[in-house]
């Protein structure tokens, strides 16, 4: 019960420093649309739908990309870090707290992408909504883990990149092929591997 | 009781200070000075847990009853005084009766709803050291807390000091702390 008290307050923190700041989705959701908006006039009309498939996984991994490199800023530039790690909290509810916003953020900006996308190339179907929403968490769970460690390091804006495109290419793949079953074992396998792991991303050195 | 034995850091190849010990007794205050870049902040956020030394020992409280306040205050700009300490209230399950008499001590009840980015320097300071006391913290680790303080402000200060808390400063005007000050650490 303390536990999800804590990830919710601190969850709510980030939203609530979203709404203050609005940086993060609108640059998001900017991305995205401007994204598709040049892959509709780079691509030959009777593109094929798995071609269409992959431009919208592509765009969405950028987009998450985006997102995640920003989502430590107000730790990184104010410090929060030392003032978190001091508080009786588990440190893996920081983690929580931090993968709830970011899915948060990636389905508030896939809400305006996902309609985008079936005006400018084809309709999509609830296999494929059910596989961005399980890329999401995916993409959430390792992405925060990567964010934290990038924050913690020098070239922190080369650093995210290198670490999480590699990770998000079973997503991609898993996207791309609909293959759902894939998606909610790499969930499960990473969310935990990142829950486990972030008390020592953040441990003192 | 506060006991550091033989601490030294590095970083790769720096050697930030080495074969430094520290003791200090509980209610007494530690002030600890020294020339920019001579360790001081290293060994504030060691004995604040926050670092691990590469060699020595330690005793220190548990990390949850330490109280810090770094060069920055360490409190989101984008949310409101009140919002940050409740948020740190609950993350510390202290009462909300707290916060509002920590707001009302330090100055700052007034502009509560208001964000921290349209604070000055000096209010962000001082909601810092009420973050910093939130949870009545047995150890205190202050590194410069009279940074951008006015003249009340660091009346406010001085009260903290003279609350009788184990207490680690670190600062470059000493006179201010001195006469609180039971144990001393100067960095060459």
């Amino acid at each position: 019960m303390r536990y999800a008290q804590d990830t919710w307050a601190l969850a709510r923190k980030d939203l609530l420093l979203e709404l203050r700041a609005k940086e993060t989705l609108p640059s998001m959701l900017l991305f995205i649309i401007a994204a598709f908006t040049v892959f509709h006039f780079a691509i030959p009309h009777g593109t094929g739908v798995v071609a269409a498939r992959g431009l919208l996984w592509s765009a969405l991994v950028f987009t998450a990309l985006l997102g995640l490199t920003r989502a430590f800023v107000a730790e990184r530039e104010q410090g929060m870090f030392d003032a978190l790690v001091l508080a009786p909290c588990d440190r893996s509810a920081i983690w929580l707290g931090k993968t709830v916003a970011v899915l948060c953020f990636l389905a508030a900006a896939e809400v305006v992408a996902l309609p985008a996308f079936s005006i400018f190339f084809t309709g999509l179907d609830g296999r494929t909504v059910a596989a961005v929403a399980l890329a999401d968490l995916g993409i959430a769970a390792v992405g925060t883990l990567f964010g934290a460690m990038a924050v913690a390091g020098r070239a922190r804006e080369l650093m995210l990149p290198l670490l999480f495109l590699p990770m998000a290419i079973p997503i991609v793949v898993g996207g791309v092929g609909r293959y759902l079953w894939f998606l909610a074992l790499y969930d499960a396998i990473f969310a935990l591997l990142a829950w486990a792991s972030f008390e020592y991303v953040v441990a003192e050195t | 009781m506060i006991a550091a034995r033989a601490l030294s850091k590095r970083y790769g190849d720096r050697r930030v200070f080495r074969d430094v010990s520290v003791e200090l007794e509980a209610g007494g205050l530690l002030l600890v000075t020294g020339a920019n870049g001579s360790g001081k902040t290293t060994l504030l956020r060691i004995l604040a847990r926050l670092a691990a030394p590469s060699t020595g020992t330690l005793e220190l409280p548990a990390r949850e009853t330490i109280g810090y306040l770094g060069h920055e205050p360490l409190v989101y700009r984008e949310l409101t005084a009140l919002e940050n300490l409740t948020l740190f209230a609950r993350l510390y399950r202290v009462e909300r009766e707290r916060v509002g008499m920590l707001l009302e001590r330090f100055g700052l009840w007034d502009v509560r709803n208001q964000r921290v980015s349209t604070y000055s320097r000096g209010m962000q300071q001082r909601l810092g050291l009420c973050r910093t006391l939130l949870h009545d913290p047995a150890l205190l680790v202050l590194d410069e807390p009279a940074n951008a303080l006015d003249a009340p402000g660091l009346e406010l200060l001085d009260g903290v000091f003279a609350e009788g808390r184990t207490t680690i400063v670190a600062t470059h005007e000493p006179e201010r702390v001195e006469p609180f000050a039971t144990r001393r650490l100067a960095f060459a």
